[in-house]
């Protein structure tokens, strides 16, 4: 056996193997002839200069020479220093192709002649002999081979000292008997070596009556099989004119040797046989009998198949020498007998080995038992192991790990009855099902952990006998808990319900190779964490302490605990069929809420505390993935950090549809399809509030059902200083006469009908409502100058208490109370439009006025009149309504007002004082409102 | 040779007024450097955009195309474009040279706060108080955004971009960091509606102002708060916040009239520069040096460290 597979590694492959053939491979195109370019060692084609001319390996453009042409030597010769004839050598003439190692002169240290054990090339030689007979003078090769060297290699070197001469075989000289069996055997020649033509005149039968019996033989030489390849298209057996034959007279062959083609010897050993009987003239197979011929042969020639051997190995001959090798059973048998009459002469300094080479002994293979069956079953251990008394959990892991020393023999599996699935599965060798296989598993964690607590309690009875099961769900048989066998450093009770999650989570979960791998970069810490991962699939309870490494201290470990649970929790398994199925509600049954987008899963309260503490970070940073698009990333040249996904966005993100701009956007829809949307709470944004408690005054259908949603929800909502500051100015005074409301009604109809419109022309309403009230058509500028002053103050009262007063958030229904009271003469209308707008508000574009209105008169009047300029044409009837109700406004609010006072200032010189309050202190502010208040009641 | 350094100067404060340009276009809603600090842009309440010079005070184009007070507008890094937004609910994308429109985007649902350039000027990233920001591409001639990022819940103020980073700020009281390259959202709750929003100079903090006038600090990367500044006021007006070209100082408008500026590191109240008695509304830092922007109401004055007496003199003959 061995000895088999160590042949077949001393093959020794040379050369590229063929490629494969397969058979239904189509036949490769051949090449074609422009194709077939021959290149050098470097790759660069090579040009064919012609046969006669250098053939592949000419130099520059045909010569010999390089690029430089050819240097002739010079000659110089003086009488000191003769010059010596110039000597080359043959290697002057040759190229590196040449030195190569198919080249003529190979240049490489290869192993001479003398050291090869290569045969003489007999067919070669045969053929140059028949190659000399058929030249013009034959027989000049033959006087070649007596000129060239003896030329022997080493093993025949030593053969011949050892007695061997030519001609003969190798091995211990033989009686004649064997030689003469042998030779009968030689009749019998093996397939593809012609028999020789000539006629069977043995001469072994003259032999034999020489033979005494004290002398022994040299054994006859082996012939070697020649496997010449077939050259010619002739058939099997054939054998041409022979020359030497046809030219040379059966006369001249006995009368003189030299010139015969084959000597003695050679034909001996050849196997051929001497012909008795030649003729001269050409002969041969399949040259028929000439004219001239008396005899008349057989001209064709009958090969009998009796010659040849029809059975392999069958008759074997005496002396048991097949072919050209002695089986080794024959010198074996023989071999101690012979050593005695082995005659050959030894070597000086060599003797006959006393003892033959020692046989390799081959041990054979273990006999099975009868009864073993090859089936290897795994034992899960490791509870039964820690379950020993006595056997500390540590040591139980290095045992188990060492595969069962100690490993007490499980009580033998009762049956397939008492398998489980998953059992029977893993002999039966099927896949695991994918999917939870508890009911558990589909559970939420916080119920989970609930049920598994009222187990516990219920189970918590201390059992010593590790095989008393617990009967829990998706516990499997193998694994049972082991109770007796506290983990030696009972885990912080606070992870304790997480490692109860991340038991519950990961419990009876398949082991998959797309498991998320947290700590890859420790791979230590990787294993010990699959090792845990792998623990908690069993369901063992203190699958955390046993993976944990003993080695570290108490604090890492602690540390790692800690991150095991986490990381188990949170990359549990989610990948089951049935899960995928059903979706976890997010909330509990509650029609009043919408589906909150992912972003909103933290608490705001809990966030507004932590910004009040000032405790910004961890509690207020919340980061989520987010898909972006592909082009973006290409145009930010940043590679697509989820490719392949074609989420783009926040995944599984549901828009807010109660945002007022999103109403805005599907108006269209919405109009179309009607149903009025149930009261949600849409966006809580400070700044709708503003908005919706100014449209909840409004008739406006759309308006009121959103302040309907809103008040309901985020009236508790405390509203931050700046939009109370807004508030309080659109407030309405109570003062307003109902024919003003009525008429604000109407306005709101009208843009109700814009509503129905594109959100763009909403807004166009809405902000040109507010642009046109800043430009207005005040035609005397220099009035506008000296009210705006007195006017402005006036106006710019509320507004700076406002602005005071709203620093304190807490007290926003008093302040606005006390606002509602003191912006009687407030100008509602505009302001309210404007404050439709979201967000900070810009600072009012004339807000200097106040402060330097010397300087910046004229650019500001110039700029007004570019406003109204280009207002003026675009609403003309909102101004127009506009403008009577500020009059009436007006009328209301400053009596002794001059009623040719231009409305348009009010917008702006209220939206100056808002800018320039800042500057105001409380006191001045005091003083105001005493005027203010003087002024009224006068 | 072993001379030892000379002690670095302290970082100087633009504190003193150089220019005063009347910008003649209302109220200047913005003022913004282009991307080497040369020029200015001034976004006019009046619809128009007007390109200045900043070292000769001369107005050297206007653009006019918007239908409504222009909010913000960024120039690209090659200076050949700029981006501008309106409360027209557009975003054009202008020719600098010819003056021409060569985009004009409509989307949005209302009126578009912020508008930025990212680093190539491929994207122009406008935010809007609708509470999405757009991004629309300046490569193609798609008038559809390339993506619309929805996820702020009311009006977004002010939008800054930093390599692969997108910074908004929201009057939900979030910032919210889009990181392109991680594929992650991070939101910073602050409460308080914020009105500006800005990186530091090494991409390290961001810079948040809010309506409670407090200007903070956070770090990007945990989102803790590495400093909070406090004094100015800031309560009902989208004001602007920026940094110091060095990280040194944090400036911020006021409502008060005055430029607040802080520092960084300790916090405390360094200078506080009066630019007027109304509103400062914006402000813009030169990318290098130490020079200042503000507008207030319809001028924008050039603020510096040294006094340049000549230029002075020649304003004032």
């Amino acid at each position: 056996m061995a000895s088999d597979g160590d042949s077949e590694e001393d093959f020794v492959s040379y050369g590229t193997p063929l490629e494969p053939l397969e058979e239904d491979e189509p036949l490769k195109k051949p090449i074609p002839l422009h194709e077939q370019t021959v290149k050098d060692e470097k790759g660069r084609y090579k040009r064919f200069h012609g046969a006669f001319t250098g053939g592949f390996s000419a130099g520059y453009f045909n010569t010999v020479g390089s690029k430089e042409g050819w240097a002739p030597s010079t000659f110089v010769s003086s009488r000191q220093q003769k010059a010596e004839k110039p000597r080359s050598r043959p290697e002057d003439f040759m190229d590196e192709e040449d030195f190569s190692e198919h080249g003529i002169a190979p240049a490489q240290i290869t192993t001479s002649q003398e050291f090869s054990s290569s045969r003489r090339d007999e067919a070669a030689e045969k053929a140059r002999a028949v190659g000399a007979q058929a030249a013009l003078i034959p027989g000049d090769t033959l006087l070649e081979e007596f000129i060239a060297p003896a030329r022997s290699s080493v093993g025949v070197e030593l053969l011949r000292q050892m007695g061997w001469r030519e001609g003969q075989g190798v091995g211990p000289r033989v009686k004649r008997r064997a030689r003469r069996q042998r030779a009968e055997s030689g009749a019998r020649v093996h397939s593809c070596v012609m028999p020789p033509a000539g006629s069977e005149d043995s001469e072994d039968d003259d032999d034999e009556e020489f033979a005494p019996e004290n002398v022994t033989f040299a054994p006859k030489d082996v012939t070697p099989v020649d496997f010449t390849p077939r050259s010619g298209l002739q058939g099997l057996g054939y054998r041409g004119l022979n020359p030497g034959l046809a030219l040379l007279g059966r006369g001249a062959a006995e009368h003189i040797d030299l010139f015969k083609p084959q000597s003695e010897s050679r034909s001996q050993l050849f196997g051929e046989r001497r012909s008795g009987s030649r003729r001269g003239g050409v002969a041969g197979q399949a040259f028929g009998v000439g004219a001239l011929e008396d005899d008349d042969e057989d001209v064709y020639h009958r090969d009998s198949m009796s010659k040849y051997d029809t059975v392999l190995g069958g008759e074997e001959p005496g002396d048991g020498l097949y072919g050209w090798t002695a089986p080794q059973q024959y010198t074996q048998r023989t071999g101690r007998s012979r050593d005695a009459s082995y005659l050959g002469k030894i070597l000086e300094g060599f003797t006959l080995a006393q003892n033959p080479a020692k046989e390799k002994t081959v041990f054979p293979p273990p006999s099975l038992p009868r009864d073993y069956r090859p089936i290897h079953r795994f034992h899960p251990s490791a509870p039964s192991l820690s379950s020993l008394p006595g056997v500390s959990p540590a040591l139980a892991e290095a045992l188990r790990t060492s595969r069962g020393h100690m490993v007490k023999e499980e009580p033998q599996q009762g049956g397939r009855h008492q398998l489980d699935s998953g059992q029977r599965r893993a002999l039966l060798g099927e896949d695991s099902l994918q999917g939870p296989t508890s009911v558990m598993e589909l559970l939420r964690p916080e119920d989970r952990e609930r049920l598994l607590n009222l187990r516990n309690a219920s189970t918590k009875t201390p059992t010593s006998d590790s095989h008393s099961a617990v009967p829990a769900a998706g516990l499997r048989a193998g694994s049972t808990v082991a109770a007796s066998a506290p983990p030696p450093s009972p885990s912080p009770s606070s992870s304790g319900s997480q490692q109860q999650e991340a038991l519950a989570a990961w419990r009876g979960v398949q082991p998959s190779s797309q498991t998320f791998k947290p700590f890859e970069k420790n791979p230590s810490k990787q294993a010990r964490y699959e090792l845990y991962l792998s623990r908690l699939r069993q369901g063992d309870r203190d699958a955390l302490e046993q993976s944990l490494d003993l080695g570290m201290t108490e604090w890492e470990r602690s540390r790692e605990r800690e991150e095991f649970v986490r990381a188990s929790i949170l990359y549990r398994p989610s990948s089951s069929s049935l899960s995928s199925r059903f979706t976890r509600s997010k909330h509990l049954e509650d029609d009043d809420t919408v589906e909150v987008s992912q972003e909103e899963k933290g608490d705001v309260d809990d966030k507004e505390a932590a910004v009040r503490m000032k405790l910004f970070g961890k509690l207020t940073r919340e980061t989520m993935e987010w898909h972006p698009d592909k082009l973006l990333c290409k145009r930010f040249n940043v590679p697509d950090p989820f490719p392949g996904s074609g989420l783009v966005g926040l995944p599984k993100v549901k828009r807010d549809k109660f945002s007022v701009f999103n109403f805005l956007t599907v108006t269209e829809s919405r109009e179309a399809a009607a149903p009025p949307k149930p009261p949600e709470p849409g966006k809580k944004s400070r700044w709708d509030v503003s908005e919706q408690k100014e449209e909840g005054r409004k008739g406006d259908p759309l308006s009121e059902m959103l302040s309907t949603a809103r008040t309901q929800t985020s009236a508790p909502a405390a509203l931050p200083a700046p939009t109370s500051s807004g508030d309080q100015t659109e407030v309405k005074s109570a003062e307003q006469p109902s024919s003003e409301k009525k008429e604000g009604d109407e306005e709101e109809e009208q843009e109700e009908e814009e509503d129905s419109r594109p959100p763009m022309d909403l807004f166009k309403a809405i902000f040109a409502s507010s642009e046109s009230s800043s430009s207005s058509e005040g035609e005397s500028d220099k009035e506008e100058e000296d009210t705006t002053k007195d006017g402005g103050k006036m106006e710019s009262q509320p507004q700076n208490l406002f602005n005071i007063t709203s620093s304190t958030t807490s007290s926003i229904a008093s302040s606005s109370q006390t606002a509602a009271a003191a912006s009687s003469q407030a100008p509602a209308r505009e302001n309210e439009q404007e404050r439709a707008e979201f967000g900070p508000k810009l600072p009012p574009p004339a807000a200097y006025r106040g402060a330097s209105i010397g300087e910046e008169k004229h650019s500001k009047r110039s700029r007004e009149r570019k406003h109204k300029s280009k207002k003026q044409h675009k609403h003309k009837k909102e101004k127009k309504k506009k403008k009577q109700k500020k009059h009436k406004h007006k009328g209301k609010q400053k009596k002794s007002k001059k009623e040719a006072s231009d409305s348009s200032s009010e917008d702006t010189d209220v939206d100056e004082d808002e800018g320039g309050d800042g500057q105001v202190s409380t006191d001045e502010l005091l003083k105001r409102l005493k005027s203010v208040r003087s002024h009224q009641s006068c | 040779m072993a001379f030892p350094l000379p002690r670095p100067q302290a970082p100087q404060l633009p504190q003193h007024l150089i220019r005063t340009i009347d910008c003649q276009q209302g109220a200047v809603r913005a003022v913004r450097f282009n991307a080497d600090g040369n020029y200015l842009l001034s976004c006019g309440s009046d619809k128009s955009l007007k390109l200045w010079s900043v070292s000769r005070g001369t107005l050297l184009k206007t653009y006019s195309g918007h239908g409504y007070e222009v909010l913000d507008a960024d120039s690209s890094y090659d200076n050949s474009l700029i981006c501008s937004c309106s409360s027209d609910k557009t975003v054009i994308l202008w020719d600098v040279a010819t003056g021409q429109v060569t985009r004009k985007l409509r989307g949005h649902a209302g009126k578009v706060n912020c508008v930025q350039f990212n680093e190539e000027a491929t994207v122009m990233l406008s935010g809007s108080i609708d509470g999405t920001v757009r991004c629309w591409d300046t490569r193609s001639r798609r008038y559809e955004p390339i993506q619309v990022l929805d996820e702020a819940r009311d009006s977004i103020s002010s939008i800054k971009v930093a390599q692969h980073e997108l910074l908004t700020g929201c009057v939900d009281g979030r910032v919210r960091r889009y990181d392109l390259r991680m594929g992650q959202l991070h939101v910073d709750f602050i409460s308080s509606p914020i009105t500006c929003v800005c990186f530091s100079q090494d991409g390290q903090c961001t810079l948040s102002s809010s309506l409670d006038s407090t200007v903070r600090l956070l770090d990007k990367s945990t989102g803790e708060m590495l400093g909070e500044y406090t004094g100015h006021k800031m309560k009902g007006y989208k004001l602007d916040c920026c940094l110091s070209n060095k990280d040194t100082h944090v400036l911020s408008c006021s409502e008060d009239g005055h430029v607040y500026c802080w520092d960084l590191v300790e916090g405390s109240l360094t200078l506080k520069l009066p630019v007027g008695k109304a509103v400062v509304q914006s402000l813009s830092f030169h990318p290098t040096e130490t020079r200042l922007l503000t507008a207030m109401e319809g001028r924008v004055q050039v603020w510096e460290a040294e006094p340049e007496v000549i230029e002075e003199e020649g304003m004032a003959t």
